[in-house]
């Protein structure tokens, strides 16, 4: 069962890139035209998108695909999504399965790797953990995968585009039921991979390549941190498997290891090394420049890839790893200080943004916050719980953004909305099931996950649980605000652009029955699950798949009552300023933004960390790279080497050719100086003794 | 004084001397290096006939005769492809024949 939900998808993606394959050919048969072709329809494909011209390019839109897409288009979209609704399904059972009947399991597949003592064998390992992860991922990706038919029918790439989806979830399915870290890092770079070329699917707009780039060189970094913490995990015990590693963890408290001269203690490092792995894959502060950018990829692979499911991969790696953390306090500190930091930064960030999908892209930032918070805490099943639920409302708010883009044709700015209640009445009422579940009201998704969190930091002993308390207290204010700032710029007061607003429709069918399945989501997986992810029912659903804290659940419900109320009185203060805001009062943020100018502008350019990163990092590096290249490629390469013994050996024959005059006395002087010599060698020299 | 082996090879020297130079200082005409080539034939043609009358052996001699056959041989050879490349080209100097370079 647990191969077919692991390999429908990877099915599904070969035969839609098959189709896309000779779809392409049958196109473009002889396939030397294809540059001619791709320049003269460069900008038309630009403008199939649906979506993502931000303020700066308008009047792309208008355009219309003359392309016809590829034959078979169809057969793709249905088979990967029919492929990924039964592997949601049999992930449900699975669920149910693995969490209430116990059957735990590790299925092996193949020898992979066999050298020495490294060996590494395919193989899925299924306990409530990766059960719990199956479930989103196949559930969301399947819907986004239904969503996709509407939101992409216009786009002639469609089974390219399916393909990629069907195999990104084949990469985080490999991820999710990794039994040992080299399959782990072989999902870790699948989904980096799919992401990369997902987020560069409209490849003719630069700006989406540059983000695709973007992306991948942030994630580099990261899986670099996580290549040294798999190294350091097989040096110090000789396996990457994870129930030798989980049984050995515990022997090697103590230890030290070398570190660039540094005593450090092995597990500490260990853990930080890989936990730099997950800042990086889940867009942590400092390397969460890369998310933001990623908006420029078409919204459904926002939705399933950079607010579900991918970006959640740190998470749950750490979570995974969680008797590696729990032996390492430092570590834990770490990760609670870097979460809390992301929740509250990002949150910042969110206040001022103006593009639908940036505002939602910094709220999924600040929600991986919280989740570390979690994980720093201990409480590695809150922090899952609150992906879990995070997962179905965070991808409602991509979808639901991306039907109120469809519906603006590709306008993204929120400040060229408003008063769109009216129109998409549907849109708008899951819209706000989301923001609810996001802000936290009482009895929807969020409530129970994003409290229970909050709870889990005040109740911890970690060095920075205070900070990390405050933090996600003072980012469920800031939450609470940019999410209803969001919900009331773009579906109230008067709209800002007239014409815009008299075409705005309803999307299509296929794009509404995802929506409201992630609408029920988001009321749903929070008040039945409780108990299982936060509550007594912990120790029975999760076994032996993550090492908690032992007394942090204990602890979380003996915590002051005024605290527990706390962040829904948050909640609710955000959204009153945020109603007084941007309702009542529409003209205090404009003075506001006057009045702090510097404020506004640090936030507006999100603590200027790009223009850091550009000052810091890409501009030496362009330096370096262009003296590289001028001086060491072109200067020394060609000069002393391949290129330059060419060029000499020219010049050398250059000059040789010469001698050969042609003229027959030449020759025969060089013959008679030849015969000379030779004489006078054998007379005088070693030839003649 | 009577005249020995060193004043044969002398002259056999000084001729062949003559010819190598007639080849090399020639600007003029392929006939001055064809007539050069049966110099230096000539000289060690010399140099064969001292050698014989010096050694006692004839068999040197005989060598001298077959040599002159053919440097005969070889100028009629010479002066027939001299005839046909003046045909050709209309030209004899040794300035012009220049075409054996790459």
């Amino acid at each position: 069962m647990v191969q077919a939900i692991v390999f429908l998808p990877l099915l599904g993606a070969i035969l839609a890139g098959l189709i896309s394959v000779f779809g392409a050919h049958g196109r473009n048969p002889s396939g030397d035209t294809v540059e001619h072709h791709d320049d003269a329809h460069g900008d038309a494909h630009a403008s199939a998108a649906h979506d993502d011209h931000g303020g700066d390019d308008p009047g792309h839109d208008d355009h219309h695909v003359s392309e016809p897409a590829a034959a078979g288009s169809r057969a793709a979209e249905l088979i990967t999504t029919g492929l990924l609704m039964i592997s949601a399904v049999l992930s449900w059972m699975v669920l149910v399965d693995v969490g209430f009947m116990h059957h735990d399991g590790r299925i092996p597949l193949y020898p992979w790797i066999n050298s020495g003592d490294l060996q590494v064998a395919w193989s899925l390992r299924v306990d409530t953990l990766t059960a719990v992860m199956l479930v989103v991922v196949n559930t969301i990706s399947s819907l986004v995968h239904l969503y996709s038919i509407g939101y992409m029918d216009e786009d002639p790439y469609r089974p390219r585009f399916f393909a990629y989806l069907s195999l990104f979830t084949f990469a985080m399915l490999m991820l999710v039921t990794a039994d040992n870290l080299v399959q782990l890092f072989f999902g870790w770079e699948g989904v980096g991979l799919m992401s990369y070329l997902l987020i560069g699917f409209w490849y003719q707009k630069p700006s989406a390549n540059a983000a695709a780039i973007k992306a991948f060189v942030v994630n580099r970094i990261g899986d670099f941190g996580f290549l040294l913490g798999i190294f350091s995990v097989f040096m110090l015990m000789k396996s990457i498997d994870f129930e030798t590693i989980f049984a050995g963890a515990p022997g090697l408290s103590g230890k030290t290891i070398d570190f660039f001269g540094w005593h450090a203690d092995a597990l500490t490092l260990t853990c930080l090394l890989l936990f730099m792995g997950a800042m990086g894959k889940s867009a942590q502060f400092l390397l969460h420049t890369w998310l933001p950018d990623a908006m420029e990829g078409p919204t459904p692979v926002s939705a399933l890839i950079h607010a579900a499911t991918m970006v959640t991969a740190g998470v749950f790696m750490v979570a995974r790893l969680s008797p590696l953390f729990e032996l390492a306090p430092t570590a834990q500190a770490v990760v609670m200080f870097f979460g809390a930091t992301t929740a509250f930064f990002a949150a910042t960030v969110g206040l001022v943004q103006n593009d639908i999908k940036r505002i939602v892209a910094y709220s999924t930032c600040s929600q991986l916050g919280y989740m570390f918070v979690a994980m720093g805490a201990g409480a590695y099943s809150v922090g899952m719980f609150h992906l879990f639920t995070h997962a179905f409302f965070k991808a409602l708010l991509f979808l639901g953004s991306g039907s109120v883009i469809y519906a603006m044709h590709h306008e993204q700015d929120i400040r060229m909305m408003g008063g769109l209640w009216r129109k998409i009445p549907y849109t708008f009422a899951v819209m706000c099931v989301g923001t609810l579940a996001l802000t936290g009201f009482p009895m929807f998704a969020g409530y129970f996950s994003k409290d229970a969190i909050i709870e889990s930091a005040y109740a911890s002993h970690n060095p920075f649980a205070f900070y990390g308390f405050l933090m996600t207290v003072v980012a469920a204010l800031l939450t609470s605000f940019y999410s209803w700032r969001l919900i009331f710029k773009t579906f109230f007061g008067e709209p800002h652009d007239q014409e815009h607003y008299e075409a705005a429709h309803e999307a299509p069918l296929w794009m509404l029955i995802p929506i409201g399945v992630l609408a029920a989501g988001s009321i749903l997986s929070g008040f039945p699950f409780k108990e299982l992810f936060a509550g007594h029912g912990v120790e029975e659903f999760f076994r032996e798949s993550v090492k908690m804290n032992p007394h942090i659940i204990e602890d979380m419900h003996h915590i002051p009552e005024a605290v527990a109320y706390l962040p829904t009185v948050m909640m609710a203060i955000g959204a009153y300023i945020s109603y007084v805001f941007y309702i009542r009062r529409p003209y205090l943020p404009v003075e506001l933004a006057r009045q702090q100018p510097l404020l506004y502008q640090f936030l507006l350019n999100k603590w200027y960390f790009d223009e850091l990163y550009e000052l810091i990092f890409v501009r030496p590096a362009k330096r370096i790279g262009y003296q590289l290249w001028k001086k060491g490629d072109g200067y020394i390469i060609d000069g002393f080497g391949p290129d330059g013994v060419s060029a000499r050996v020219l010049d050398i024959t250059r000059n040789v050719v010469k001698i050969q005059t042609g003229y027959l006395y030449h020759y025969a002087f060089a013959m008679l100086i030849g015969v000379a010599g030779l004489i006078t060698w054998f007379l005088f020299g070693l030839g003649g003794q | 004084m009577t005249i020995g082996l060193g004043h044969y090879l002398s002259v056999g020297a000084i001729l062949f001397t003559l010819g190598i130079l007639g080849i090399f200082l020639n600007r003029k005409n392929i006939i001055v290096i064809l007539m050069s080539i049966e110099l230096i034939l000539l000289a060690v043609n010399i140099n064969l006939v001292a050698f014989s009358a010096f050694l006692g052996d004839i068999v040197g001699q005989v060598y001298a005769l077959l040599v002159l056959t053919v440097a005969a041989a070889e100028a009629a050879i010479g002066l027939a492809v001299l005839v046909v490349y003046f045909r050709n080209r209309g030209s004899i100097a040794v300035e012009d024949v220049n075409l054996m370079k790459g």
